[in-house]
């Protein structure tokens, strides 16, 4: 699965985008940032407030209990702010 | 005619104005978003999801176009880095009358801003920051649900 962050997401974390196996009890968005978080400080910074986090599977929006099973591409970002 | 277009490239009014005005329509109604300059902001960058924007944008067009009968419509967005007073977006639409060009030109700029994946930061004397996402525009966005 390949894993993209933008704006200070991407900042905190430190990469623009990752591949990732995640397990199989990995079954939401949600539980995917949960598991991220473990990955390094700066995941965790980025991922401490789920309010501010927003999310893409397959490049649709999606809330955060959406399901990332079958997913090729996962997007964890913040509220947009274009226009 | 449905252009979509995101790029660092500055926007020109007049080409974009004339592609949406062949189309042939009565009237012509378009929205253009420029980088403020009365609030100390000196830098502005927009940051995207490269085709993610590209089809949130075409999808919230062909949409616009199903609604109101446009004939044609162009949403051409500015990424990377502007100054203030710089074009970031313009909106165009084209309907045989003015109600439909307007009401769809709102529609597409009210809505790519709830959409459409962009992310704007700052830059003043003091820093830069990521600019917040603002309650008011969810509430302009959903006004066309």
């Amino acid at each position: 699965m390949r894993v993209l962050y933008f704006a200070w997401v991407r900042e905190a974390v430190g990469v623009d985008e990752e591949q990732v196996a995640p397990p199989a009890e990995v079954v939401t968005v949600a539980d995917l940032v949960a598991w991220l978080s473990g990955r390094s400080e700066g995941h965790a910074r980025a991922f401490a407030d789920r309010s501010r986090l927003r999310a893409a599977v397959d490049q649709a929006f999606v809330p955060l209990d959406a399901s990332v099973e079958g997913a090729t591409e996962v997007a964890i970002f913040p509220p947009v702010t274009g226009g | 005619m449905i252009r979509v277009r995101v790029s660092p490239e500055p926007i020109d009014m007049a080409t974009e104005l004339a592609g949406v005005e062949a189309a042939g329509a009565g009237g012509v109604a378009s929205f253009t978003g420029i980088v403020r300059a009365d609030d100390g902001v000196e830098l502005l960058e927009l940051e995207h999801y490269p085709g993610a924007t590209e089809a949130a944008l075409t999808r919230l067009t062909e949409e616009a176009i199903a609604r109101w009968g446009l004939l044609a419509a162009s949403v051409v967005h500015r990424v990377g880095s502007m100054l203030p007073g710089e074009r970031i977006v313009l909106v165009a639409t084209a309907a045989p009358h003015r109600t439909a060009a307007l009401d769809a030109c709102a529609f597409l700029i009210d809505r790519l801003k709830t959409d459409a994946p962009f992310w704007k930061r700052e830059t003043r004397a003091g820093g830069r920051r990521w600019v917040d996402a603002r309650d008011a525009d969810d509430a302009a966005a959903r006004r066309w649900d």
